[in-house]
């Protein structure tokens, strides 16, 4: 409780309201005792008493020598205002993301999310897909994992430069992370960024990270349903890759169905399928890549490459 | 669980709101969720309540209004409602690429003194 109105807010406010204004409802003079609590008498008007609308945990411990004109508005009054904000909860990440977005444009850069549940295979689908890039394409990874940096290790066998984003807690990448990572990554000749973000497939899908595509990958191990029972995530879809197709007989996948259920959830998402072990659908997605960085390259003329 | 975070993101943006418009209190946060959103509003109150006091939000009520998904219909020149989040038209079954409504996760008023 605040030590000097015991108006229940503390003392230091943490973003910097003060808690001693409020607005012609009690505001105290220096000459008042703060010495104990009473009941408001009759004729004593208080800004704080329309408690049907809600309550306040605070009491009023001062004395009132001073004439009641100070304590407008009168009892029962409503003072609440409403004002308008309509603005995105996570403006300023996608502020940040849109910050990011000009970055990459100016450099060159085709950015890609990759998204999905852990263990879909993201790691060795884009490993194996940079491995056969071929000279059209300077590629650098971004990874982000709650712990360790194994994955980085995994994807740095591809020949890329890589940088891990240790998350810690947190479930999913944020603009921000990946423009402080954008600091430890030589970007000097790259054309292609792969963001892998944290294996997750709810919470990644409300981040905007400023890139180009958004890829989420679908194992055929996961079920053929996955697409229903995760709409938010596979609705912002560009692409979807399903991977591990070469288990596709073991885990009875329905291509059909399959199909059937990513088009119903994101009917305008670029499908590939795909084997990061046999190269299965590897080269169709390589080829599609390049067609996205050329049509950047012609339409963008911040492009410096 | 990325509610707390998305909350805290509301929290902070209501308080600077607030903060501008130069009140002391804050007594109510309207929030408008989409069906497509990802975010649970149940586990937005959770993280309300964990959040808010020492604030001067503290005891203020949450309401959350909720945003159906819709969609617009090429083939049928219309937009629908889409209860399940699907992109099918109910009418003439086709599958619609144009998300209209539904993704929103916005601060969308305050109640202030």
């Amino acid at each position: 409780m605040c030590k000097d109105c015991g108006c229940g807010l503390p003392g230091e406010n943490p973003v910097g309201v003060s808690a001693h204004h409020h607005i012609g409802a009690h505001e105290h003079g220096d000459e008042h005792a703060h010495e104990h609590e009473h009941e408001h008498g009759p004729g004593h008007h208080h800004g704080h008493d329309h408690s049907q609308l809600h309550t306040h945990p605070h009491s009023h411990a001062h004395s009132h020598e001073e004439p009641d004109q100070e304590h407008a508005p009168a009892a029962g009054e409503e003072t609440h205002r409403t004002i308008e904000v309509r603005r995105a909860i996570l403006d300023k990440n996608d502020r940040l993301a849109e910050r990011n977005r000009g970055f990459f444009r100016a450099r060159g850069l085709l950015v890609l999310n990759f998204l999905s549940s852990p263990g879909s295979g993201k790691t060795t689908f884009i490993r194996e897909s940079v491995r056969g890039l071929g000279p059209d394409f300077k590629t650098g990874v971004i990874v982000g994992d709650l712990a360790t940096d194994n994955d980085a290790q995994r994807l740095r066998e591809s020949g890329a430069p890589v940088v891990q984003i240790t998350t810690g807690t947190v479930c999913h990448l944020e603009a921000e992370m990946v423009s402080r990572a954008l600091k430890r990554l030589d970007l000097t000749g790259l054309n292609l960024l792969i963001i892998e973000n944290v294996g997750n497939l709810v919470c990644p899908a409300s981040y905007d990270l400023g890139e180009d595509l958004r890829v989420v990958l679908l194992s055929v191990a996961e079920g053929e349903d996955k697409p229903l029972k995760y709409p938010p995530m596979f609705q912002s879809a560009n692409v979807v890759v399903i991977s591990k197709m070469d288990l596709a007989q073991a885990c009875d996948y329905n291509r059909e169905t399959a199909l059937a259920n990513i088009r119903r959830v994101a009917p305008k998402a670029r499908i590939f399928e795909t084997s990061a072990k046999t190269g299965q659908g590897l080269d169709e997605w390589r080829s599609f890549l390049l067609q996205e960085q050329q049509a950047r390259k012609a339409l963008d003329p911040l492009s410096i490459y | 669980m990325h509610e707390l975070s998305i909350m805290q993101s509301a929290l902070s943006l209501a308080l600077d709101q607030a903060l501008e418009a130069g009140a002391s209190r804050v007594h109510m946060i309207r929030l408008r969720i989409g069906a497509l959103s990802g975010v649970v509003p149940d586990a937005l109150e959770f993280a309300f309540e964990a959040l808010a006091p020492g604030t001067p939000a503290e005891g203020a009520e949450l309401a959350i209004e909720h945003v159906p998904a819709r969609f617009w219909c090429a083939t049928c020149a219309r937009e629908f409602q889409s209860d399940d989040m699907f992109a099918e038209c109910p009418d003439c079954h086709s599958l619609s690429g144009e998300l209209r409504a539904g993704r929103e996760m916005e601060l969308a008023s305050l109640e202030i003194d």
